[in-house]
């Protein structure tokens, strides 16, 4: 399994990746982690005409803190996420996720903007960012924008990056006061991609009722997935289990799973529900829920 | 078509090298063909069996899923680079040896690469570490059982030596 | 004097490790002569078509293209491949062979057979011609199921009318009358699906011509290089001298790497020799899943009759066997399922027959177990079944039914693989049953622990399951055991090896017999020119029937040694001592003799050696065992069920095993635990999932879940000794004894753990998983509230 030929550059400044991304369009990729990227072209089922190598604008690699968000560049890799302090004190629920996304050798090169990019229905990071209400900063040679990632993820492989567009950063809204969030999966195997994943983010008010939930799924249907009717059947509840339960029944069947080699639908749906309970148990206990 | 070739300068196993290669040669390509390296192993090449791991700048990485191109600059070491002396083995493929932590061998080189990072971030790991930092590497002859115990080993040697 | 065993049976780790850990072994993918062209070939998309046209134009015309082949390009060269194991004589056997052949010429029979060939200057330009090659299909409704392949519409081979490729029925005793007699008759359909073997390094081959030698080399990961030398030299008109097949080191073998004659093994030789040019086929993983065999589809209806006691009177088994496009392997897999179904157990009558079926899938043929794992779970669940109906525990209605230590050798009565009648060498089942219930806490986990642990909501179960493997089959090994004037001694063997630590083992024994040190025995395996004769490594035999053989040639150059020596110190055989590399006079201190000096001596530059003498420290021979030895062995483990995810946490797993004789227990363990892992994937991850039209769903490493370190527990073994007979050893294999019973044990445990059979649900089929398990019995645990 050899890739058809390309041709590769190595870019030397953000501007001249955007230059020949434009002058390229669809028959140019840009190239990040390559760890989806790279498996693609090997089996051919991706031929990109051009890879534009973005890994040695270091401008690009950063996890900062700015006010209440914290921004991603497009070059900050799974690896440095997980070690980042601010990541594990401000956005436990990305820390808390990465460790599911395949093993430590592909986190080594694996970047964040590079999933999103992919934007496979199947990956548990597009969940986490939807869930945190994150947004997409993309620039082209003829300006710049944000896109909020709720209208970023268009369906399986396709964002709302237009051709000549790179995502240079990600931003993650610190949650409110008294939030709590949790991500669970079930895979085969550890590193996998999920059966059924979810990411679910409580807040609760003064009184201890919910004031705002989000819940958002892998591998859950042809594109990713916020299940609202769920989310919403828990606001102004306080945390009882009936409440949950019907959260998760909700979610259950406001999905829509495509079934695979290892998970039918039924069970993917089944799954769903199953872990949308646990997670909503631990997300409220997180967030201090009685 | 001939195609485009790229300039690299790479170290490689701590010795410097140049060499022109097309777009899109594979790292695992490169180290195995071009530089002869075959202790470098390639069992899937789409980044899931870990034979083909070799250290990037000092962290483990799948040379099936990146390019030669993209190693200028940069510093590679394969198994090769573990002993020069071929009577005396590194202490980690000393454990292997002794803790009979391979069976075929083809899965090995990636694993010694994955571990001797490993063992280097991670002082004295408990098992759970050992087969978590280990679930990157499909060996399929082993069990994985004394490759654990490998490492364990390996782990306390290296540990010791260190504190001396 | 015979040589007092040192390292047969010490814990000595291997020779060849430190050629592995540094890189420096070599496997086929690093065989790189100067002017190296590389192949690719292209593969049919689809199960079943006829091939119209082929227009490779565009492929010649590319850039770095040498050579692109089709079927109709072999000219004479195109023949289907040999029957590699005859049909064994048993009466009524029908057998319709059909093999594989170089390259599709009419007809493909399944996804990813090979329909042409491209030779390039390198893998990557040979890949993007092989896309350049246009092909003309008109697809044929595809054979997918083997009930309905069975059964009729669309055949795979259209010569044969049908798609049944063998039936065969083997009987002992009077079934019938038993079951009429019998207090209970149990009967179940139980099913087991399709795996691959998944050696991390896939096939590959390198073939290079020698114009000025006249000598093709090729180095190919072959399982049995000496057949395929054989083979290849009669395919080509070469004589057997002309052609050396070199199996390096192989990164895995498993059995589909035996000497199979795959299409890459045949044409990329005669590619070679055509161009004059050396030439290299690495599979891909991707083509590993289509152009490598495959194993394990069989369904069976199966019944057994009991006495009130639980003794067995009588099992009844039909069943139906998936031998994908082709069956160059004959017989052997369905026959092992056949004979090893009766297990260690007395089973006085016995109706057993199959049916094999074409299908258009990869072909069919040995993979670890070949065939032993269904046997096994036939009986075992039936076991399973008729001791929760009689009411009587697991392992008891096992012990009721074992046949006694005082019965061996035990006749069957039926046919094995080998030709030979099912003969028990020897065995003692019940302290072996009785270790690993001891070991695995079985009594104290059913009184106490689980039904602690079930007041607490948790589903945790047990499961104990026994097993028997036939092993060490004949025909024969040879081996040649050489001193060296340096005083280091050189044994070589036909066999190859996969990692099984071969060179250390028969390494162990030469090195008693020869009174070295193991460091100083450098074994050569896989290499015809060292080694002329020999079958291969199959069937869990390499270290029986080889190391039998290297201990035969062992022995003879130990006689060889005391006689030069005594000759040399003029004293009789019976004082001389043979250790530590050297000879020397019992009791004398000073009268040594290194043993180099003895092997020069032997080979004298002048004067003569004496008539009936040979020359040097040498001996050639040859062992094979009259029929196989049976090992035997019992796996348990308590597992730990999430019902709402049916995820699964393996929480203790024991083996206990009786191989006879055990060379080195380091490499025995290192080889059940492997086999446990295999088993375990087969179990519970691994599954090839095949569409109506017969195309894989999961054709990859990310799909085809081999499991990783954190799937495979810890085990626990244990290991009793009763001897094989057969051999002076006393040695059994011990490759497959991992594998086999995993999926008899992972359907026993998991049913436990859900406490299933009281809920009306048995698991009846292998391979499980989460998904499986939630169709299965999912709605039991439905409304169970939050947990
Ligand atoms: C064995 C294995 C297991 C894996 N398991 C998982 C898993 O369980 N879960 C999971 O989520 N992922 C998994 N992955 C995929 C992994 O997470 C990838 O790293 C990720 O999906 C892509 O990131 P990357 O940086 O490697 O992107 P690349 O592969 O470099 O690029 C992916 C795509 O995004 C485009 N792109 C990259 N960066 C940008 C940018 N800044 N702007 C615009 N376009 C861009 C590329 O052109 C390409 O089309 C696995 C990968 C492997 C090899
Ligand atoms: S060859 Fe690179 S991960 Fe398998
Ligand atoms: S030792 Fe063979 S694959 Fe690991």
């Amino acid at each position: 399994m050899k890739p058809a030929p390309f041709r590769y550059v190595a870019a030397r400044s953000l501007d001249e990746a955007l230059a020949l991304k434009a002058e390229h369009g669809d028959e140019a990729r840009f190239l990040a982690g390559g760890q989806s990227l790279i498996p693609a072209m090997n089996f051919r089922l991706a031929q990109p005409a051009m890879l534009i190598d973005i890994n040695p604008l270091k401008e690009l690699d950063y996890i900062r803190r700015a006010g209440n968000v914290l921004r991603i560049g497009a070059l900050a890799r799974y690896r440095a996420l997980q070690r980042d302090a601010a990541v594990a004190r401000h956005q436990p629920l990305l820390a808390e996720t990465l460790p599911h996304v395949a093993h430590p050798q592909i986190r080594n090169r694996g970047t964040l903007a590079g999933n999103m990019a992919h934007a496979d229905p199947a990956s548990e990071l597009p969940a986490v960012v939807l869930a945190l209400g994150g947004r997409m900063h993309a620039r082209s040679g003829r300006g710049e924008r944000w896109i909020d990632a709720r209208d970023f993820f268009k369906g399986a492989l396709t964002t709302a990056l237009k051709s000549d567009e790179m995502l240079t950063e990600i931003e993650l809204p610190d949650l409110p006061a008294k939030s709590g969030a949790a991500f669970l999966e079930v895979s085969r195997r550890r590193g996998d991609y999920a059966m059924m994943g979810v990411a679910a983010v409580v807040t609760l008010g003064a009184d201890g009722a919910c004031i705002g939930a989000r819940l958002a799924y892998c591998n859950a249907g042809e594109k990713q997935m916020l299940a609202g009717k769920a989310a919403q059947a828990l606001v102004g509840r306080r945390g009882a289990d009936k409440y949950i339960s019907d959260a998760a029944a909700l979610a259950e069947s406001e999905i829509d799973p495509q079934g695979n080699v290892h998970a039918s639908k039924k069970f993917q749906r089944h799954l769903a529900g199953v872990l949308t309970r646990r997670a909503l148990q631990t997300a409220l206990a997180r967030a201090g829920a009685a | 078509m001939s195609e485009e070739l790229h300039q690299v300068a790479v170290q490689v196993n701590g010795k410097h090298c140049e060499r022109r290669v097309e777009s899109r040669l594979l790292l695992s390509d490169f180290l195995r063909h071009d530089l002869g390296l075959t202790g470098t192993h390639v069992g899937c090449e789409h980044g899931v069996c870990g034979a083909c791991t070799v250290l990037m700048d000092g962290l483990p990485v799948r040379s099936c899923l990146m390019l030669a191109a993209q190693t200028n600059g940069h510093a590679i070491e394969t198994v090769e680079s573990l002993t020069n002396d071929r009577d005396k083995l590194h202490p980690l493929q000393q454990a292997f040896h002794e803790a009979h932590g391979l069976q075929c061998g083809f899965c090995t080189p990636g694993i010694l690469m994955t571990m001797m990072a490993f063992l280097k971030e991670t002082a004295s790991p408990s098992e759970a570490e050992i087969r978590e930092a280990l679930s990157g590497n499909l060996c399929r002859c082993t069990g994985y059982q004394k490759i654990v115990e490998a490492v364990t080993l390996a782990a306390r040697r290296i540990g010791q030596a260190g504190a001396r | 004097m015979t040589a007092e065993p040192r390292y047969l049976g010490a814990r000595v780790t291997r020779n060849e490790d430190a050629r592995l850990l540094t890189g420096r072994a070599l496997f086929v993918d690093d065989v790189n002569p100067p002017h190296l062209l590389h192949a690719a070939f292209l593969r049919s998309p689809h199960a079943h078509a006829r091939i119209k046209r082929i227009d490779t134009g565009a492929a010649l015309k590319r850039d770095g293209v040498a050579a692109v082949y089709t079927a109709a390009d072999l000219g004479s060269y195109w023949k289907p491949g040999p029957l590699l194991v005859p049909p064994p004589p048993i009466k009524g056997i029908a057998f319709n062979l059909r093999a594989q052949v170089p390259l599709a010429k009419d007809k493909v029979r399944h996804v990813g057979e090979p329909v042409a060939l491209v030779i390039a200057r390198s893998r990557y330009i040979a890949e993007d011609a092989a896309a350049d090659i246009a092909v003309d299909y008109e697809t044929l409704p595809a054979v997918v199921d083997m009930e309905r392949g069975a059964a009729g519409g669309p055949v795979v081979h259209d010569d044969l009318g049908s798609n049944i490729a063998s039936r065969v029925r083997q009987t002992k005793g009077d079934y019938a009358a038993a079951a009429r007699n019998a207090h209970a008759v149990i009967r179940r359909r139980l099913v087991y699906d399709r795996g691959a073997s998944v050696s991390m390094e896939t096939r590959g081959v390198v073939a290079e011509w020698d114009a000025k030698a006249d000598k093709l080399t090729v180095w190919d990961t072959t399982q049995g290089p000496v057949f395929i030398r054989g083979g290849l030299a009669a395919m080509l008109g070469l004589s057997e001298r002309q052609v050396r097949v070199v199996a390096p080191f192989i990164g895995g073998g498993f059995g589909p790497k035996m000497m199979m004659f795959y299409p890459e093994e045949v044409v990329i030789p005669w590619v070679a020799i055509r161009l004059g040019r050396p030439v290299k086929w690495i599979e891909d993983r991707l083509e590993h899943f289509f152009a490598t065999t495959q194993e394990r589809g069989q369904i069976h209806d199966a019944e057994i009759a009991l006495d009130k006691n639980g003794k067995i009177l009588g099992v009844k088994d039909e069943f139906l066997y998936d031998t994908g496009a082709y069956n160059p392997y004959g017989l052997t897999l369905p026959i092992n399922s056949q004979c090893t179904l009766l297990g260690g157990y007395v089973v006085p009558s016995y109706d057993s027959s199959f049916t094999g079926v074409f299908t258009n899938k990869p072909i069919v043929t040995p993979y670890r177990g070949a065939g032993r794992q269904h046997g096994v779970f036939v009986m075992e669940r039936l076991l399973d079944i008729a001791a929760r109906e009689l009411e009587i525990d697991r392992a008891e209605i096992r012990r009721r039914n074992f046949i006694p230590s005082g019965a061996f050798p035990y006749n069957n009565e039926i046919i094995f693989q080998d030709f030979a009648p099912l003969e028990y060498d020897s065995g003692n089942y019940a302290p072996v049953l009785n270790k690993t219930l001891k070991m695995i806490g079985y009594d104290r986990f059913l009184a106490d622990e689980q039904p602690k642990l079930r007041a607490l909501g948790k589903h945790v179960g047990i499961g104990v399951v026994f097993y028997i493997e036939g092993t060490g089959i004949g025909p024969y090994e040879g081996a040649r055991v050489q001193v060296q004037a340096s005083g280091k001694v050189s044994v070589a063997t036909g066999v190859g090896t996969q990692g099984q630590g071969h060179f250390t083992s028969f390494a162990q024994i030469v090195a008693d017999q020869v009174g070295v040190d193991v460091r100083d025995v450098d074994v050569v395996t896989g290499d015809t020119d060292q080694f002329y004769w020999g079958a291969g490594t199959f069937a869990s035999r390499g270290a029986v029937v080889a190391g039998n053989a290297v201990n035969e040639a062992g022995k003879a150059v130990r006689k060889k040694i005391l006689r030069a020596a005594a000759e040399h110190f003029e004293c009789a055989e019976q004082d001389i001592v043979v250790a530590g590399g050297q000879a020397s006079i019992a009791g004398v201190p000073g009268k040594t003799i290194k043993l180099g000096e003895l092997a020069l001596r032997a080979n004298p530059m002048r004067g003569a050696v004496k008539p009936g003498t040979e020359p040097g420290l040498e001996a050639t021979s040859y062992f094979g065992p009259p029929s196989g030895a049976t090992a035997c062995g019992a796996h348990a483990m308590i597992v730990e069920v999430d019902p709402e995810t049916m995820t699964i946490a393996i929480k203790k797993y024991v083996v206990v095993h009786d191989c006879g004789t055990v060379i080195n227990p380091l490499i025995l363990e290192g080889q059940i635990q492997g086999g446990v892992a295999q088993g375990i994937g087969n179990a519970f991850y691994e599954q090839l999932h095949f569409d109506d039209q017969g195309q894989l769903l999961n054709a990859s490493l990310a799909d085809y879940l081999v499991p990783t370190a954190l799937d495979v527990p810890r085990m626990e073994l244990g290991h009793e000794c009763t001897p094989s007979p057969l051999n002076p050893l006393g040695i059994k294999g011990a490759g497959e004894a991992g594998a086999i019973p995993v999926g008899a044990l992972f359907a026993q445990a998991l049913e436990d753990a859900l406490d299933l059979p009281r809920r009306g649900v048995e698991i009846l089929e292998i391979p499980l998983s989460p998904n499986r398990l939630w169709e299965l019995a999912g709605a039991l645990f439905k409304q169970r509230g939050t947990s």
